[in-house]
């Protein structure tokens, strides 16, 4: 970048970006304001922006009514569980359909790809039934096992984007100086794919902390995460846009910190192979 | 001394068989209504009382239906005792999902329970559901803006007088609507209103040969009357107001009428939440001079899931939710208006409780509707906003999101009741009823 | 390279992974298939026996089918239309020279982080209320009758929710691939004297081919699946009514497991049909 960029046009984009930015942002912003108003002063006429008496009330209310912590905790495990497993399950694969390739390994991606597009409310019925057979109803190893199966597509064509980029010719010198499969996947392979294992997980357990569906389906009082949480405050009796704004600030906060503090991992590593 | 000891056995086995018995954790799915979110808080006396533990699964209305049907339909087990209505209770009950409650003790009180309530929540005769709380539906307006219209509500009003006092009342410039009344899609929201309302008419859903009946004249009447009337008089944006909506507008001094729910006279008379609530008159809901009025019956009830490995422990739970002893607990720590409503017929014994404002108006209207014969002209259903079928969820949502588009304007009335009509017939033959 | 040794052992390392998927496809499939050939009414006493193709006669001659297709292309249609544009715009201006660029990317991911049913509630409530939402006043404060959003543009509506929910990740991607543009290319045509129309048409455009192909199938694949966002937000009402919704319907509202699966299987149908559409752009555009 040798070019030099003139100071006028600096400050053209840098105020484009932030209105935008802010445009963008907005509606998580005012919901975070009015988790901290009143009922009354959240649907005051005009709206209130900043000048109102800030109250912690509503996370009070909503602290005392619900068991934050187990909800939270619960989804920590179930998100992170399933990443976790995917990631275990998924590098062998992706490792072999990046360095031992057949004809038939782009379809087998496809078909794995193809296997999300199954409608979840489709299968509602026979899934239930087949977790009550297994006793896993209403439990964290239930869902962790199924929102491993929803996101391992995702993961093994993440982690197949990024195992292609490394050169075969540092695995080849690699077997060359005889080091073994195992060896050439934990002492080679996986430290060049760390950045790319990085925002994998990121990305998934993005995915597993918003899934709703199954979440909210197969859970009952044990394992309910946050999306079920949210459930509970998302239109009772009279008014209610505080305590909701407060209960999701709480169920997004956890999430959102996470992802503002690897932004720089996911802006450089979510490429599912679209760059050379 | 061998005697002392087999005492002291005796007592330690019994000691030690009342701590398994205690040991108990009973998980509990509920609606978000205020007063189940009360009874929630109130659950530490339940605790103290019998030594069981609760897990509550609180949800959302229309989420606690998909989660607990199909929980029920396939046996999982994963509640102990579910919150479900008037609907879902003799269809269950028939199935043989739900535990008998016909031996609860004699404390109790079962006779106690208001006829209509125990009726609604039986199969032939069983009580499958204890009331948690009942409702029908009354008509709650602003004495004020009726007296500045220069009207007076009568006990029983008619459809017209509604509508002329409506179109009265409004004052669009000071965003004061006549009426709220319920439009959002949905068999339990805007479904259950609009069906009400055309018992008043002379509709009804169902022949006695179950064909859809909105091919008739009484269904066109009813929809052209109330989207008139909401037309000249109605909030904008009625087609997705619902219940909440419509309590947060009344709350808020938007709406001159508001025909709903019984229980939400104490969430409109109460100076926290509401700004009119020194200036509410209640009425029955209006008639057409057929002989049905247009209100409807209503109860959350908690029942038991047949096979539950907790029944006992269920059970004490329910008796204590649904006893006297509870509202009397509500009444010392909110006040009587804050009791749950409409399930026993010693609350409308009670002085203190009629006192209340809303308490008689309340207890009339739930006199006046008549699950077994709730239309003019003989059907072949149970209930009054709804027909006890298994279909009937399914088949209302989808027949109130086309009247919900009319609502919205976005087709005529005569399309969205051929369409009715025809998902009716079509959902019914699925069924097999043809 | 492939000997056969590794060969075999790559089949191994790749079993774990297939046979899950084929486990976690197949498992469901026979059953959606076996329900759709059945009179299944939980409410009825179950499985009320063999009905043939009656499930799937029905659910394809009822009036919410055709519309519930057309619904479900238009949100995915509309949604990728949004998101490419948008964030083609997004990743070009992120990846300009500015003050504070960290932040302002934070910013423009936020929305990705947020679970699908808490931005309906907030969307619908907060913002979309025609007597209490945002855009209801700021419209009256332009003097403006405020739009009954949910009943009246319910297809803009949830269009736009979900289009604020994917934009970020059509973002992210887009500016990833950017970043990788050589930007002497750049400069070498702006010495040529190419205007910036100009280059991002012939240069940074066909850069992104690739990134957005990507973006089209990945969100394609999530999107022919939502939702939350319908069931918090319309409930499937004013022709919201997406296919996977009617099956919904079907299944949970009207209690008719045999006819939610045979609608299952036509989703199944419309869904590969899309994914070979898809795979035609991408089979070319991924040739690695």
């Amino acid at each position: 970048m040798a070019r030099a960029v003139t100071t006028q046009r600096k400050i053209i984009n840098t105020a484009a970006a932030w209105a935008v930015g802010l445009a963008i942002f907005f509606p998580i912003l005012w919901t975070i304001l009015t988790s901290f108003k009143t009922e009354a002063q959240a649907i005051a006429d005009p709206p209130l922006f900043l000048g109102f008496d800030w109250t912690l009330e509503n996370y009070s209310v909503v602290m005392e009514r619900s068991d934050y912590a187990k909800y939270l905790w619960n989804s920590i495990i179930i998100a992170g569980g399933s990443t976790l497993l995917g990631i275990i399950i998924a590098v062998p694969a992706a490792w072999s359909m990046a360095f031992v390739p057949s004809k038939r390994t782009k379809d087998i991606l496809m078909w794995m790809l193809s296997t999300k597009m199954l409608p979840a409310v489709g299968v509602l019925y026979p899934i239930y039934l087949l977790f009550i057979k297994l006793g896993i109803l209403d439990s964290k190893i239930g869902l962790v096992i199924v929102l491993m199966l929803i996101n391992l597509p995702i993961i093994v064509w993440m982690l197949y984007t990024y195992f292609k980029e490394i050169p075969g010719e540092i695995l080849e010198a690699a077997r060359m100086d005889g080091a073994t499969l195992k060896e050439e996947v934990i002492y080679i392979l996986t430290p060049m794919a760390i950045p790319g294992i990085a925002s994998t997980i990121l990305l998934n357990v993005i995915l597993a902390w918003n899934e709703a569906f199954w979440t909210l389906n197969l859970t009952a009082a044990k394992a309910a995460p946050l999306t079920a949480f949210i459930a509970s405050y998302s239109s009772p009796e009279g008014l209610f846009y505080a305590k909701l704004s407060a209960a999701s600030t709480m169920a997004i906060a956890p999430i959102l910190i996470l992802g503002w503090f690897s932004q720089k991992q996911l802006v450089s590593g979510l490429t599912f192979g679209a760059v050379k | 001394m061998k005697r002392t000891y087999g005492a002291l056995l005796g007592a330690c086995a019994t000691i030690a068989f009342a701590s398994v018995a205690a040991a108990e954790t009973i998980t509990i799915a509920t609606v978000n209504n205020g007063d189940m979110i009360r009874m929630q808080g109130l659950t530490d006396d339940f605790t103290a009382k019998t030594g069981h533990e609760v897990e509550w699964v609180t949800l959302e209305e229309n989420v606690l239906r998909q989660r607990v049907t199909t929980d029920i339909s396939t046996k999982g087990g994963a509640f102990d005792i579910m919150t479900i209505g008037m609907y879902e209770t003799p269809i269950w009950g028939a199935n043989g999902w739900l535990v008998a409650l016909d031996d609860l003790s004699p404390e109790y009180d079962a006779a106690d329970i208001l006829p209509a309530m125990a009726g609604g929540l039986s199969h032939e005769g069983t009580l499958y559901a204890a009331p948690f709380y009942g409702e029908s539906s009354m008509i709650m307006y602003r004495t004020d803006l009726m007296e500045k219209a220069g009207l007076e509500m009568p006990e029983a009003p008619t459809w017209t007088f509604i509508r002329e006092a409506a179109a009265a009342m409004t004052d669009r410039a000071n965003d004061v609507n006549g009426i709220c009344l319920r439009g959002k899609a949905g068999w339990g929201e805007g479904g259950a209103f609009i069906t009400a309302m055309s018992n008043s008419f002379g509709a009804r859903w169902f022949d006695m040969d179950w064909n859809a009946q909105f091919d008739t004249q009484p269904w066109k009447d009813t929809l052209e009357f109330f989207v008139g009337m909401m037309s000249e008089s109605g909030p904008a944006g009625y087609a997705t107001n619902g219940f909440n909506e419509n309590l947060s507008l009344f709350q808020q001094g938007k709406c001159g009428m508001w025909i709903d729910a019984t229980v939400a006279a104490s969430f409109v008379t109460n100076p926290n939440d509401s700004t009119v609530a020194d200036s509410v008159g209640f009425a029955l809901a209006p008639d057409n001079g057929l002989g049905k009025r247009s209100n409807w019956l209503w109860a959350w009830a908690l029942a038991i899931p047949a096979g539950s490995q907790k029944e006992a422990a269920a059970k004490q739970f329910i008796e204590w939710a649904t006893s006297k002893d509870y509202i009397e607990l509500v009444a010392a720590n909110e006040g009587w208006a804050n009791v749950p409503p409409g399930a026993r017929t010693s609350l409308y014994e009670n002085p203190n409780y009629m006192e209340v404002p809303f308490a008689k108006m309340t207890l009339d209207s739930i006199l006046s509707a008549d699950p077994n014969n709730s239309t003019v002209e003989e059907s072949p259903y149970v209930g009054v906003q709804f027909a006890a079928i298994p279909e009937f969820a399914g088949i209302a949502t989808e027949v109130s999101q086309e009247f919900s588009a009319v609502y919205a304007g976005q087709q005529t009335v005569d399309e969205a009741l051929a369409k009715a009509q025809a998902i009716t017939n079509d959902a019914m033959e699925a069924a097999g009823y043809k | 390279m492939a000997t056969q040794h590794s060969r075999s052992a790559a089949r191994l390392m790749m079993a774990p992974a297939v046979m899950l998927l084929l486990g976690w496809m197949l498992v469901p499939l026979i059953m959606t298939l076996y329900f759709s050939f059945k009179k299944y009414l939980p409410m009825r006493g179950g499985d009320l026996g063999w009905v043939g193709f009656e499930n799937y006669a029905r659910f394809v001659t009822s009036s919410a089918f055709w519309p519930s297709v057309y619904t479900t292309l238009v949100i995915v249609g509309g949604v990728l239309l949004i998101t490419v544009v948008l964030g083609v715009f997004l990743a070009v201006l992120l990846n300009q020279p500015m003050w504070g660029q960290g932040v302002v990317r934070i910013l423009v991911i936020a929305p990705f982080f947020v679970m699908p049913t808490v931005s309906a509630l907030v969307w619908k409530n907060m913002f979309m209320d025609p007597n209490y939402g945002l855009l209801a006043h700021l419209w009256e404060f332009f003097g403006a009758q405020p739009v009954e959003w949910l009943s009246k543009a319910s297809m803009t509506s949830i269009i736009t929710i979900v289009s604020w929910q994917w934009l970020p990740f059509a973002t992210l991607i887009l500016l990833t691939a950017i970043q990788s543009l050589d930007s002497e290319q750049l400069e070498a045509a702006e010495m040529d004297g190419a205007s910036a129309p100009k280059r991002f048409a012939y240069i940074t455009l066909p850069h992104l081919g690739r990134a957005i192909t990507v973006v089209i199938l990945i969100q394609t694949i999530f999107l022919l699946s939502i939702f939350a966002e319908i069931f918090v937000t319309t409930g499937g009402a004013f022709g919201t009514k997406t296919l996977s919704y009617l099956i919904f319907q079907r299944v949970l509202e009207s209690q008719n497991v045999g006819l939610g699966s045979a609608g299952g299987v036509y989703a199944i149908i419309l869904a590969n049909i899309v994914a070979i559409f898809l795979m035609r752009i991408v089979g070319k555009n991924l040739d690695a």
